[in-house]
């Protein structure tokens, strides 16, 4: 294997009394999508900043393109490319000036209608920056990002707050770049958006990575506990349904009764058999396979968005 | 030196969009002229020059407000932390503040220097070289004071609580509202530590002609070396991040911009050179039946 284009090992922060991150470590292959999945201030945007050479480790090693970022400087500056959680532009600075203006700062950089025309806002090139909608902003955040041609992007939560549809196109774009090769570190709190795009993903929590691998390899983890949420007629006592074959535990929220289960088929047939002998009905059953929401609550007993 | 050139064209093209700007920078600057000369010159030519060097002093000086004021709100607004993503350096960024302020204020400077010779017939064009001299040292020295206040600010609030502070120092104890000859002998002597008094005083020898660029060398000399210092103590004291707070010590080190002043202070209290050319340039323009003369030396 070639030498990865990211490369962190055992990295710490301290805000004051907060300890951001406590021992990251992890590696970005060339051309691959690397995700930071973990809750609102699990240490993602904190390790993205440092690999973008904004602020300093207190410890630990970081390299991007075999630089470290703290002391590249411009070097590394040329290399990347990044979209921020959130990117302010002045209000009054029209798209066609904004990505001009950013292309500038390079030694290399692509053309600019043609990014314009790629990312869907050559209507707006005379726009105000003010006048953009969401969805358009973060279309030129990205068009900003590549506007150098980096060899690494950082992607920090691209959609937090986009409504579905502008996620969705946002998704596309990520595709594509994917497609033609880009390497991609990514941090986000959405599951979809880990399991859709990323190769890769490391589960951050309390400024620690608690788990990594590509999604598939994650959510093995949690193969044996399939989710079964059913409705019945009549609420059943959980401790009477976790007695079923191959039931490994049971909750019930608003009348739905989730059965985690390591033998689908043969839960299935001992809740009917039971619900038979109750004299209950099934009003509907749902089977749900594991997905990272499950490997991140069975790892910290919590949902990503608590 | 591209990228600052660049960014100068950009906050250029953005402050001509503001309309904040235009009021600020071209209104305000024509008022104080009609008022200064307009009112103060009035039927006398001799005294136009004197009370133009009023009128340029603020027009230079009030850059200092704005060029803060700006920098502090893209800092504020998340503006800055984009750019630190890019091979932009801070001293290009804060280069692109001086230089932008500067080729927005120079028209308005011609313009006010135009109205004054042609409109209220001031004598003479005064010394063109001190003048340029004068008014480029000074639109580099006050933003780079600015961009101090910039950098040891947190908050809007302060950079606008320092800026008043300042502007009225500036205002009251320069000789640019209330000539300095007829300000308490003590206020004078304070007045000598302050950054606008040299600019002022020098603005009125070289505009009254009564003396060329030699006489106003240690005036330009203080304003050259404010500005470098002002230049590369706001490059390290450079955020690009509202939530990177400004240590306390900083604060001190950003006093050092005003380090040649106040060895400028303490040379002219011992020299009396100033306050001696600031009274005869204050004489010269006064009626001769004028028998209240205030005394240089009392």
């Amino acid at each position: 294997m070639t030498s990865p284009i990211i490369a962190v090992e055992n990295l710490t922060k301290r805000y004051g009394d907060t300890q951001a991150l406590r021992g990251v470590s992890f590696s970005v292959q060339e051309g691959e999508v690397f995700g930071l999945l973990g809750p609102n201030g699990a240490g993602k945007t904190s390790t993205v900043e440092i690999l973008e050479g904004m602020r300093p480790a207190d410890g630990g090693r970081a390299e991007v393109c075999g630089l470290d970022p703290h002391s590249s400087g411009s070097e590394l500056k040329e290399l990347i490319g990044a979209v921020l959680q959130f990117t302010a532009l002045p209000d009054k600075i029209r798209v066609s000036e904004a990505l001009n203006m950013f292309a500038s700062f390079y030694r290399r950089h692509r053309d600019t209608g043609q990014l314009l025309q790629r990312f869907g806002l050559e209507e707006k090139r005379r726009a105000f920056y003010s006048q953009l909608s969401g969805g358009q902003k973060q279309r030129l955040a990205l068009a900003m990002a590549l506007v150098n041609q980096p060899r690494v992007l950082f992607l920090d939560e691209p959609t937090a707050g986009l409504d579905p549809q502008v996620r969705r196109e946002i998704y596309a774009i990520i595709e594509e770049l994917k497609a033609a090769g880009t390497s991609i570190l990514l941090t986000t709190h959405y599951i979809e958006e880990a399991e859709r795009l990323c190769d890769r993903v490391a589960i951050v929590d309390h400024g620690q990575v608690i788990a990594q691998g590509t999604p598939r390899e994650l959510k093995h983890r949690s193969a044996g506990k399939t989710r079964i949420e059913i409705r019945l007629a009549r609420p059943e006592a959980d401790s009477a349904l976790a007695q079923l074959e191959a039931v490994s535990g049971v909750h019930s929220t608003d009348g739905v009764h989730v059965v985690h289960s390591t033998g689908v088929p043969r839960t299935i047939v001992a809740l009917v058999k039971y619900l038979e002998a109750q004299n209950n009905e099934l009003s509907s059953l749902e089977i749900a396979t594991p997905s990272l929401e499950d490997v991140f609550l069975e790892l910290t007993g919590r949902r990503l968005r608590d | 030196m591209k990228h600052a050139w660049t960014l100068t064209k950009v906050r250029m093209r953005l402050a001509l969009r503001n309309r904040a700007f235009i009021i600020f920078s071209l209104f305000i600057p024509l008022l104080f002229l009609f008022l200064f000369v307009g009112l103060l010159a009035h039927d006398d030519p001799a005294a136009v020059g004197y009370r133009l060097a009023s009128v340029l002093s603020l027009t230079v000086m009030g850059s200092f407000w704005g060029l803060s004021v700006q920098l502090v709100t893209f800092r504020e607004q998340g503006i800055l932390r984009r750019f630190r993503l890019t091979p932009v350096g801070a001293g290009a960024m804060l280069a692109s503040s001086i230089l932008s302020n500067y080729l927005m204020t120079l028209p308005i400077v011609l313009i006010e220097f135009a109205v004054a010779r042609f409109v209220f017939h001031m004598q003479g064009w005064g010394n063109l070289l001190g003048i340029a001299a004068l008014v480029t040292l000074g639109m580099t020295a006050f933003p780079a004071l600015g961009l101090i206040v910039a950098s040891v600010t947190n908050t809007m609030q302060e950079t606008q609580l320092i800026n008043q502070l300042l502007w009225w120092f500036f205002l009251l104890l320069s000789g640019a509202t209330v000539p300095l000859p007829i300000l308490p002998d003590w206020l004078q002597s304070v007045a000598l530590f302050v950054p606008a008094t040299y600019l002022v005083a020098g603005l009125q020898t070289v505009l009254t002609g009564r003396g060329g660029i030699t006489a106003i060398g240690p005036e330009l000399l203080a304003l050259a070396v404010s500005t470098g210092v002002a230049f590369f103590v706001s490059q390290q004291l450079f955020r690009w991040e509202a939530e990177t707070k400004v240590p306390r010590r900083a604060k001190l080190w950003a006093a050092s911009a005003l380090i040649p002043f106040i060895l400028l202070g303490i040379w002219e209290t011992s020299r009396n050179r100033l306050r001696s050319t600031a009274l005869m340039d204050y004489m010269s323009i006064q009626p001769q039946s004028d028998t209240a003369r205030p005394d240089a030396n009392k």
